[in-house]
């Protein structure tokens, strides 16, 4: 198996998509990509994670959400292998994160595209430089071959004509398609989104969702989309998690989860202010606090 | 809190501060191994460091040079030494003013921009984002950088001598009339180029050293908010300045007797 997974990294990249994510060749692969098994993950003493466990299925859009500060993008740095969990396993295409080197970390993020909630694309370079520099840093190809695969990386995100901006001229949602761009230019076999949607117009969310869309459908790449978007994460995932205090709270089909009567869902499905997610931040009586006279 | 417990905290603290950039240093160290290979990197660092901090180094040096040509003639001449003057100007600058006036210049144009540079880099997540396309940030832009520093302080340090002592000459032979062929001439034997010069280049590539690796480190450390890289170009400042100072002060002592 190892070595049937050997040659298919050297076929030319048509084939070799077909037979990497055929999951009968891969070596012990599952229709999981990513799997978290019982994961704890502190800041200081608090629990950010906290037994968290869920598997992202190959070749699928998966959408994490939850609210703001639970953890979610806490979830695709453990991906990525930024951080190490307390407790518990993080699994990437049958692979350990926390108990790789930094070299073979190096070589699974080859592999894996992270699209930074902002874009973080480099500022001193200008668009074209921005999508063709993991190219250079990785693979020593001549000139005029780069140069015609960042203009089909640019060309899939609709801004080949932009190729001579600078990122400071571009708007957000045209950065974060170059950031994309530039994340699928190492051909990877998965892309973490975090809130891609975030602060942009309905065009550009539009044009985001599309794009995801696409490169799920077109390149078989795996996604997870982090967002707490409920409407545009529903509306273009296969499957979808709900996160709360540092666990899965909810999972399903968006359908399912749009349907589901659990409390702490439908919370944040419909957008309610009181629930199982209190409005108030805990404080002392009211009455007694006001009565005192003083700050304590 | 207590004034001993703060002591204390202070004192723990400052090491700790210390041995993170020392092991930082290291880890930038090690990965300026991979650089022989990119030196087009390093030689854009060069230009951003070294060739834009030109400008303040010549116009410094030379008001520096001009000041020594004044100041030392009124004095040299108190003692009918004034031919002297062209060896007061160039030992002043080689083995003192030129290192260390380069240095805290560095420190304020080239320093500052580096700590502020990185500090931003990390703010809008762009050394996250390298490393999650496989690429070291210590390797791809903090060694560079760190590289640079270490070749642009001589060269400026250099040169901020050279047009000073062009400064002094404008000065004393130009205005007050030192006769040109003494002032040449007095510098020229009275300059050692191994215990003068020489000892000036290693007092410079020191500060590069330390000047660039505190920059960079107070980059890479910065709490990555606008506020956290304020500060943190602040304390490049004022940290690189107190160390060459110091150092400057302790490399005296043991260079020249």
């Amino acid at each position: 198996m190892g070595i049937l997974r050997w040659r298919a990294e050297k076929l030319p990249t048509v084939i070799r998509k077909d037979i990497l994510n055929d999951t009968r060749v891969v070596t012990g692969a599952s229709d999981a990509l990513v799997e978290f098994r019982d994961v704890q993950f502190f800041r200081g003493d608090r629990a950010i994670l906290d037994g968290l466990s869920l598997t992202i299925p190959r070749g699928k859009v998966t959408a994490i959400m939850g609210g703001s500060g639970c953890g979610k993008t806490t979830l695709l740095n453990l991906i990525g292998g930024r951080l190490r969990p307390s407790a518990g396993q993080v699994l990437v295409d049958g692979v350990s994160v926390p108990g790789l080197n930094t070299r073979d970390l190096f070589a699974l993020r080859k592999r894996m595209g992270m699209l930074f909630q902002n874009g973080a694309l480099l500022t001193d370079l200008d668009v074209f430089e921005n999508v063709a520099f993991p190219i250079r840093e990785h693979k020593r190809l001549p000139e005029p071959i780069l140069r015609n695969v960042v203009l089909m990386k640019l060309e899939a995100v609709g801004l080949r004509g932009a190729r001579d901006l600078m990122p400071a001229e571009l708007s957000g949602g045209m950065a974060r398609r170059v950031a994309l761009a530039r994340t699928i230019s190492l051909e990877p076999m998965m892309v973490m989104y975090d809130e891609p949607f975030t602060g942009l117009d309905p065009i550009s969310k539009g044009v985001i969702a599309k794009l995801i869309r696409e490169l799920n459908t077109g390149l078989g790449i795996t996604s997870i989309l982090v967002s707490h978007d409920v409407a545009d994460a529903c509306a273009i995932s296969d499957y979808a998690y709900l996160i709360g205090s540092g666990r899965v709270i909810g999972q399903g089909t968006p359908r399912q989860m749009q349907e589901s009567a659990v409390d702490e869902v439908r919370q944040f499905m419909d957008g309610l202010p009181d629930g199982p997610v209190p409005y108030r931040y805990p404080a002392p009586g009211y009455l007694d606090d006001l009565l005192q006279g003083r700050r304590t | 809190m207590n004034p001993l417990r703060w002591l204390g905290k202070y004192v723990i603290d400052s090491i700790q501060g210390l041995g993170r950039a020392s092991l930082f240093l290291l880890e930038v160290v090690s990965g300026s191994r991979k650089l022989v290979r990119r030196f087009d990197l390093v030689v854009q660092q060069v230009f951003a460091v070294g060739v834009l901090t030109l400008l303040i180094i010549v116009v410094s040096g030379l008001f520096v040079g001009m000041v020594l040509g004044l100041q030392g003639y009124h004095t040299l001449a108190k003692f009918g030494a004034a031919d002297s003057l062209g060896l007061l100007v160039a030992l002043s600058l080689v083995r003192e003013l030129g290192p260390v006036v380069t240095a805290l210049l560095f420190a304020g144009r080239a320093g500052s921009a580096l700590t502020a540079e990185i500090g931003l880099m990390k703010a809008t997540e762009q050394l996250a984002g390298m490393e999650m396309m496989a690429v070291n940030p210590i390797e791809r832009v903090i060694a560079p950088r760190l590289v640079a520093g270490i070749i642009a302080m001589p060269l400026l340090a250099t040169m901020f001598s050279a047009i000073g002592v062009l400064g002094g000459q404008l000065i004393g032979v130009g205005l007050l009339g030192v006769d040109s062929g003494a002032f040449w001439s007095q510098m020229q034997s009275g300059v050692s180029f191994h215990e003068d010069v020489l000892n000036g280049v290693i007092k410079s590539i020191v500060f590069g050293v330390v000047v660039t690796w505190i920059a960079v480190f107070q980059g890479h450390e910065s709490v990555p908010t606008s506020e956290g890289v304020s500060r943190a170009t602040n304390r490049t400042v004022v940290y690189s300045s107190l160390a060459v100072l110091a150092l400057d002060f302790i490399m005296t002592a043991l260079m020249f007797k």
